[in-house]
């Protein structure tokens, strides 16, 4: 029964996806109304919950090109995510550097702390590499809680200045903000669609398949993760810088194990190895502990409620397993023709 | 075109290839055949770069390759279809298919692979947009070997073809294999099954514990009593 269900939904979905006018449609309107959003009077709150969902959109969308396109789970992804926060802001507020300077900054040393990670451990499978993450989280906050000349330690970083742009200070109160992320995660989403889309992203998935038979169709696999790694941890470092600036105040506990253990729900919920889901996961998860918020203190119970009614009717996640596109060819191999000589 | 000399691999510590010594000639079958734990897979998987040699040589077409990386060794014409069919589940029989052509960028040579592919196995052309891991066992390995020769390889290496298919599924894989060997790939055939093996091969090795203790030509040794005692059963 439960299954028709879910087989109707899943028919309804790609019956919807081919339609292109439907799309084009459905995609405008949520454009639209995305646009508007900071400025018809909604609570404040609710323009702020907007800002983190878009910062875990590009938060989940980095885990899901290691974890849901290549197999690859991490649970230190806070990890980068703290040190592009950490480079960002002390850079901006020792050199007085633009935010857009510094969170790019800020993302690179995030993938050079990915590369340094990858290099080592990628050649671990499966759970090793999961443990080697976590205590790389672990390691990440233990090191900035101790460094106290460079990150004041336990005290954390103040009045971190607010990005600024064309001498336009970017606050939640002009909607600056807000926007500022959400065209963080459309270059997020271009980029990674891109990725997954050329040849290294049906590598990875071949990966994720079968290590083994992609190393013997020549795929070079352990370049292809640890370079699916670097980018994942850019990401993750970009969302970083994002937030430090956004908040004005990092400490230690700003990016802990609980923040990867969300970032990984999301991709779980939404669905591995799907952009879309990486959408709906983090506007869902972002916003059920504020809309559970009647419940007080018991609305982590249902929320964990939740997680385990999904893992046990619908593992791929909510709009997992169902999204599938043709592999290109070299350009102007024709299969076409094939078949029909064939 | 392939020669392997005194091989040496090891697991840890355990001692799998004794100095194996193997020579392939361009145009044959040659068949390694050998009971569980003889070290077949390992000599097929140090030869692709999987497995690291700790002493011996393989040359192939007269280039040392030993232990060079597998994507080098695919490159250079040599591909591998392991045991077990192990296809990527989760990809359609065609996604399975242009994977195997994933270092190839010539256009033409791409589309006449495909067209080889699906002429030896026309069950596949039926079931290009079906999911791998729902394919039946003998149309998983029509599929392995299928992608093996997208790599357009010049030595074909197979892995226990025949395992845990039915007779008739046998038979039909080692029709097969001989056509492949006839439009011109030379192939390296591992196996258990050693009747069938010899039957279509030119030459055949018997190794056990990492050493190949009986070499010579295919038909000889089918005839051969003290091969037919160990390998052949008493048929």
């Amino acid at each position: 029964m439960k299954n028709r269900l879910m087989e109707n939904v899943n028919n309804f979905i790609m019956l919807m996806e081919k339609k292109k006018s439907v799309k084009f449609s459905v995609y405008g309107a949520v454009f639209l109304v995305m646009l508007i959003i900071p400025k018809i009077g909604l609570p404040m709150f609710m323009v702020r919950i907007m800002t983190m969902i878009g910062m875990y959109v590009i938060l989940s969308m980095s885990l899901n090109l290691i974890t849901g396109y290549t197999g690859q789970v991490s649970i230190g992804h806070a990890g980068f995510c703290a040190i592009g926060a950490y480079t960002s802001a002390l850079i901006s507020l020792n050199f007085g550097t633009n935010f857009f300077i510094t969170a790019l900054l800020g993302a690179v040393v995030a993938g050079i702390f990915g590369l340094l990670l990858g290099l080592p451990t990628l050649r671990l499978s499966g759970t090793y590499l999961t443990i080697a993450t976590l205590g790389f989280g672990e390691v990440i906050r233990m090191v900035i809680l101790n460094w106290e000349s460079l990150t004041n330690g336990p005290l954390g970083i103040t009045k971190i200045p607010r990005p600024v742009f064309f001498g336009i200070e970017l606050t939640s109160l002009n909607g600056g903000l807000y926007y500022l992320v959400w065209i963080l995660v459309i270059i997020t989403t271009v980029v990674i669609y891109r990725i997954i889309r050329s040849k290294m992203g049906r590598a990875l998935m071949a990966i994720r398949e079968d290590e083994l038979v992609s190393k013997l169709m020549g795929i070079k696999t352990v370049n292809l993760k640890i370079y699916a790694f670097i980018i994942s941890a850019f990401f993750a470092g970009l969302a970083g810088s994002y937030y430090a600036h956004m908040i004005r105040y990092i400490d230690p506990n700003t990016f802990t194990f609980d923040t990867s253990i969300m970032i990984i729900s999301i991709v779980i919920f939404g669905g591995m190895g799907t952009i879309k889901g990486m959408f709906l996961g983090s506007a869902l998860l972002i916003s059920f502990p504020e809309v559970l918020r009647f419940l007080q203190e018991y609305r982590f119970v249902v929320f964990g409620l939740i997680l385990v009614l999904m893992i046990r009717f619908r593992p791929q996640g909510i709009l997992g397993g169902q999204s599938r596109r043709d592999y290109k060819m070299p350009k102007g191999v024709n299969l076409e023709k094939i078949m029909k000589e064939g | 075109m392939l020669k392997i000399e005194n091989l040496h691999t090891y697991y840890g510590n355990i001692h799998a290839l004794k100095g194996i010594n193997l020579e392939v000639e361009q145009g044959e079958i040659v068949t390694l055949i050998g009971s569980n734990g003889a070290g077949k897979t390992t000599t097929l998987g140090t030869m692709t770069g999987l497995l690291k040699a700790t002493e011996g040589k393989v040359f192939y077409e007269g280039t040392d390759i030993t232990n060079r990386p597998p994507y080098e060794i695919v490159k250079m014409g040599m591909s591998l279809s392991p045991e077990g069919r192990e296809v990527f589940p989760q990809m359609s029989v065609e996604e399975n298919l242009k994977l195997g052509a994933f270092i190839r960028n010539d256009k033409e040579g791409i589309e006449e692979s495909f067209k080889r592919v699906y002429d030896l196995f026309p069950r596949l052309l039926e079931r290009k947009k079906q999911t791998a891991s729902t394919l039946s066992g003998g149309e998983q390995q029509m599929l392995a070997i299928g992608r093996s020769l997208m790599t357009s390889p010049k030595l074909l290496l197979l892995d226990e073809p025949s395992l845990g298919l039915s007779p008739n599924l046998v038979l039909l894989i080692f029709d097969l294999i001989k056509s492949i060997k006839e439009q011109g790939t030379t192939v390296l055939l591992v196996e258990q099954n050693a009747n069938m093996a010899l039957s279509i091969a030119d030459r055949g090795y018997v190794i056990e514990t990492g050493k190949v203790i009986i070499k010579g030509n295919a038909k000889d040794m089918l005839k051969d009593e003290n091969i037919k005692k160990a390998y052949l059963g008493s048929l």
